[in-house]
C-alpha cells in the first residue's frame, strides 16, 4: 500500500481550480465571455434597485412629460436626459430593462427548477423500477413531446387563468408562468436521467447496496442521484435559456407577465407598437438584452455539454 | 448441518423471440443445480460464460428470481422471505463482485463505502468509525486512505475495499463472483491469499464463482463444474484435478497453462469444437453432446443423471464411468 497522489491535501477551491473542467473553461474564450456576460446581467438584475437610476414602478417618480425621450438627448420639455431613452409613460428604459430582467430571470430559474425536480424524480423512478411504471411515465413524456412546449405552456397558462378569480390574476400570473414553463420542460430531464439511471442500476455498487439492506428510495437518492447529475447540469443550463425565451414569447403574446410587472417579453410587446412611429429604442434595447442573456446562457450550456462529454476530447 | 444447501435450483428467464417479439421462449439459465457448502469451506463453481454460475450466485443472494427448487441457509428456507427477514439474512451472506470499478460508488470515500452496511443496520457512529478502521487494517488497507475516492485507488486496493464492505456485518458466507478475474495476475494472488487468510481468521465460507481453474485449484476445497445450467461434475478439488471424469472437465483442465515450459507440448491438449449451444435451444440429451468427443447415440436422446462415482464425487455422463 503506497500513497499514489500528492502528499499535501488541497483546499476545495484549489481542487476546483485544478480540475479538468476549470482548465477547459480557462482555455475557452467563448465560455469565459459568456459567463462574464451572464454574471453581469444576473447581478445587475438582482441588484436592480441599487443599479437602476429610477424605480419605474413608482408612479410618484414618473413624469408623463418625459415620455418618448430619445436616448442621450435632453427632453424637450423637462430637459431630463436618459441613457436609453424613455417609453410612452416617461419610464426610463434602462431601469425597466433591469427590473424586467429580474422577472425574466426569476421565471426562468424557477421554471427550470420545477421542471428539473419533476423530471429528475420521475426519470429516477422510471429507470430504477422499470416495468409498467417506466412505461407509463415515458409514454406520458412521449405524448407531451409531440406538442411544441410553448403550446403546452400556453395551454397550462390558459387553464390556470380560467380557474383564477379576476382580482388575483395579476398577482399569480408570474407563478402561473413558472408552473406552465416548468411543466412543459420536465420531459427532457426525465429522459436523460432515466437513461443514466439505467446504466447505474446495473452497476454492482447498486446490487451491493441492495444486499446491505438499503431500501429502493435510499438507493435512488443516496447512490444513483449524484451519479446522474452531470448531464442534468447541462440540460438545466440550456433549459434556462429556453425558459427565458419561452417566458418572453408568452409575455410577448400577452399570455405572460402583466403590464404591472413587465418582463423583457412584455417590454418587447409594448415596444413593438412604437417601432414604426420612430421610437425605436423602446423595442430595441429590451430585445438586445434578451438576446444577449439567452445567447450567453445558451453558449455556456453548449460549452458545458462539450466539456463534460468524454467523447469530444 | 451444512451452512448453505441448494436443492434442484432452477432460474428460468422468459424471453421474447421472433421478428416482432411475438414468440415466447424460456432461457433455462440454471436448470436443476444442487450444491452444499459447509462451515469454513470453499466451494468453487466453475464454467464458461453463460453456464449459469453467476445466476446461481445471484439466486442464492435473492437478486435473481428463483423459478424452482429450494435454498436453505443454516437450515432455513430462503423462499418467500419478507423484506425484513431478507435484510436479516443479508447480514450473514454478503458478496464480492467481479469488477471493483463498478462495485464502488465513485462519489463516496473509501470509509463511507465500508461504513455503509453499518449505517444501514443502525450501528452507533462511534462504533462505526472504530469498525471501519478495524476492517481497513484487516484487509490490508492503509488508514490514511480513508478519505480517498475509488478513482485514486488501484484495482487491487478497490477489491480490498469491496471485501472490507462485505465483511462489515460479520457474515458467515461470502459469495465471490469472479473476485479476481478483473485484476492483474500479480494482484490476483494477493487478493486470493487475503481471502484465504480471512477465511482462517474469521471462519468464513465461500461460494467461489470462477472460470480460471488455476485460481480455483489454489483456493477451493471442493469444486462444481457447470455446463449450460447444469452440474456436470463435482468433487474435492484435488481429486477432480488429478482425475477428471467428465469429458468437459477434462478439456477445461487440459487448457490450464503450464508454468514449466519443458512440460509444454507433452500434455494431451483437448480442444473443444464449436461454441456453447444457445441456451434458448439446448440439446435434448446430454447438454454437452454437441461438443463431446465421446458422444454415443444414447447421449443424443437421453439426459444423463448426476450420479455418484465415490462418496464425495458426482458426474453426469453415460460414457465415462470413473
Amino acid at each position: 500500500m503506497t500513497n499514489t497522489t500528492s502528499s499535501k491535501p488541497l483546499s476545495s477551491w484549489q481542487q476546483a481550480w485544478q480540475s479538468d473542467l476549470a482548465w477547459k473553461f480557462r482555455h475557452s474564450p467563448i465560455a469565459v465571455v459568456s459567463l462574464v456576460i451572464t454574471v453581469l446581467l444576473v447581478l445587475s438584475a438582482v441588484f436592480a434597485p441599487l443599479v437602476a437610476p429610477y424605480n419605474p414602478f413608482d408612479p410618484g417618480s414618473l413624469n408623463l412629460m418625459n415620455g418618448f425621450t430619445a436616448p442621450l438627448t435632453p427632453n424637450a420639455f423637462t430637459g431630463d436626459e436618459f441613457l436609453l431613452g424613455t417609453d410612452d409613460q416617461g419610464r426610463d428604459v434602462f431601469s425597466t430593462i433591469l427590473y424586467g430582467m429580474r422577472i425574466s430571470l426569476f421565471v426562468g430559474f424557477a421554471a427550470v427548477t420545477l421542471g428539473l425536480l419533476i423530471g429528475v424524480t420521475l426519470g429516477l423512478i422510471a429507470g430504477y423500477f422499470g416495468g409498467w411504471i417506466d412505461a407509463v411515465i415515458m409514454r406520458i413524456a412521449d405524448v407531451q413531446l409531440t406538442f411544441p412546449s410553448i403550446l403546452v405552456a400556453m395551454l397550462i397558462f390558459g387553464v390556470a387563468k380560467g380557474f383564477t378569480p379576476v382580482e388575483y390574476r395579476d398577482e399569480v400570473a408570474i407563478w402561473v408562468l413558472v408552473i406552465a414553463i416548468g411543466l412543459s420542460d420536465w420531459v427532457q430531464f426525465a429522459r436523460v436521467v432515466r437513461g443514466a439511471t439505467l446504466v447505474e442500476v446495473n452497476k454492482e455498487y447498486v446490487q451491493a447496496a441492495k444486499l446491505i439492506g438499503r431500501s429502493a428510495w435510499s438507493i435512488i437518492f443516496g447512490h444513483i442521484l449524484r451519479n446522474v447529475l452531470s448531464p442534468v447540469l447541462v440540460i438545466a443550463t440550456i433549459s434556462l435559456a429556453l425558459a427565458i425565451i419561452a417566458e418572453a414569447t408568452l409575455s410577448f403574446l400577452g399570455a405572460g407577465a402583466p403590464p404591472t410587472q413587465p418582463s423583457l417579453g412584455t417590454l418587447i410587446r409594448v415596444g413593438q407598437g412604437f417601432l414604426f412611429s420612430g421610437e425605436w429604442w423602446i423595442l430595441l434595447f429590451p430585445s438586445v438584452t434578451l438576446l444577449s442573456l439567452a445567447l450567453a446562457v445558451n453558449l455556456l450550456g453548449d460549452w458545458l455539454r462539450d466539456a463534460l462529454n468524454p467523447k469530444l476530447k | 448441518m451444512s451452512l448453505l444447501s441448494v436443492h434442484d435450483l432452477k432460474v428460468h428467464f422468459p424471453v421474447r423471440t421472433g421478428k416482432f417479439g411475438d414468440g415466447k421462449s424460456v432461457v433455462k439459465a440454471v436448470d436443476g443445480v444442487d450444491l452444499t457448502i459447509d462451515v469454513n469451506e470453499t466451494l468453487a463453481v466453475v464454467g464458461e460464460s453463460g453456464c449459469g454460475k453467476s445466476t446461481t450466485g445471484n439466486a442464492i443472494l435473492g437478486l435473481a428470481p428463483v423459478t424452482g427448487g429450494k435454498i436453505f441457509f443454516e437450515g432455513r428456507d430462503l423462499s418467500g422471505l419478507s423484506k425484513a427477514e431478507r435484510k436479516h439474512v443479508w447480514r450473514e451472506m454478503q458478496v464480492v463482485f467481479q469488477d471493483p470499478v463498478s462495485a464502488l460508488n465513485p462519489r463516496r470515500t473509501i470509509a463511507q463505502s465500508i461504513a455503509e452496511p453499518l449505517v444501514i443496520h443502525n450501528f452507533p457512529p462511534a462504533e462505526i468509525a472504530a469498525r471501519v478502521d478495524e476492517l481497513m487494517t484487516l484487509v490490508g488497507l492503509n488508514r490514511d486512505q480513508r478519505d480517498r475516492r475509488p478513482g485514486a485507488l488501484s484495482g487491487g486496493q478497490r477489491q480490498r475495499v469491496v471485501i472490507a464492505r462485505a465483511l462489515a456485518l460479520n457474515p458467515k458466507l461470502i459469495i465471490c463472483d469472479e473476485p479476481v478475474s478483473a485484476l492483474d495476475v500479480s494482484i490476483q494472488s494477493q487478493i486470493l491469499n487475503l481471502l484465504i487468510r480471512l477465511q482462517d481468521e474469521l471462519g468464513l465460507s465461500y461460494l467461489f464463482i470462477a472460470h480460471d481453474l488455476s485460481v480455483v485449484r489454489h483456493i477451493a476445497d471442493r469444486v462444481v463444474i457447470m455446463y449450460l445450467g447444469v452440474v456436470v461434475e463435482q468433487g474435492p478439488t484435488a481429486e477432480v484435478f488429478a482425475n477428471p471424469v467428465h469429458p468437459y472437465t477434462e478439456a477445461l483442465i487440459s487448457a490450464i497453462p503450464l508454468p514449466d515450459p519443458s512440460l509444454r507440448g507433452k500434455r494431451k491438449r483437448i480442444v473443444l469444437k464449436g461454441d456453447l449451444p444457445s441456451p434458448l435451444n439446448p440439446p435434448v440429451g446430454c447438454p454437452f453432446v454437441t461438443r463431446c468427443q465421446l458422444a454415443e447415440s444414447q447421449c443424443e436422446t437421453d439426459r444423463p443423471p448426476l450420479e455418484p462415482i465415490t462418496e464425495t464425487r458426482m458426474k453426469r455422463c453415460f460414457v465415462r464411468q470413473h
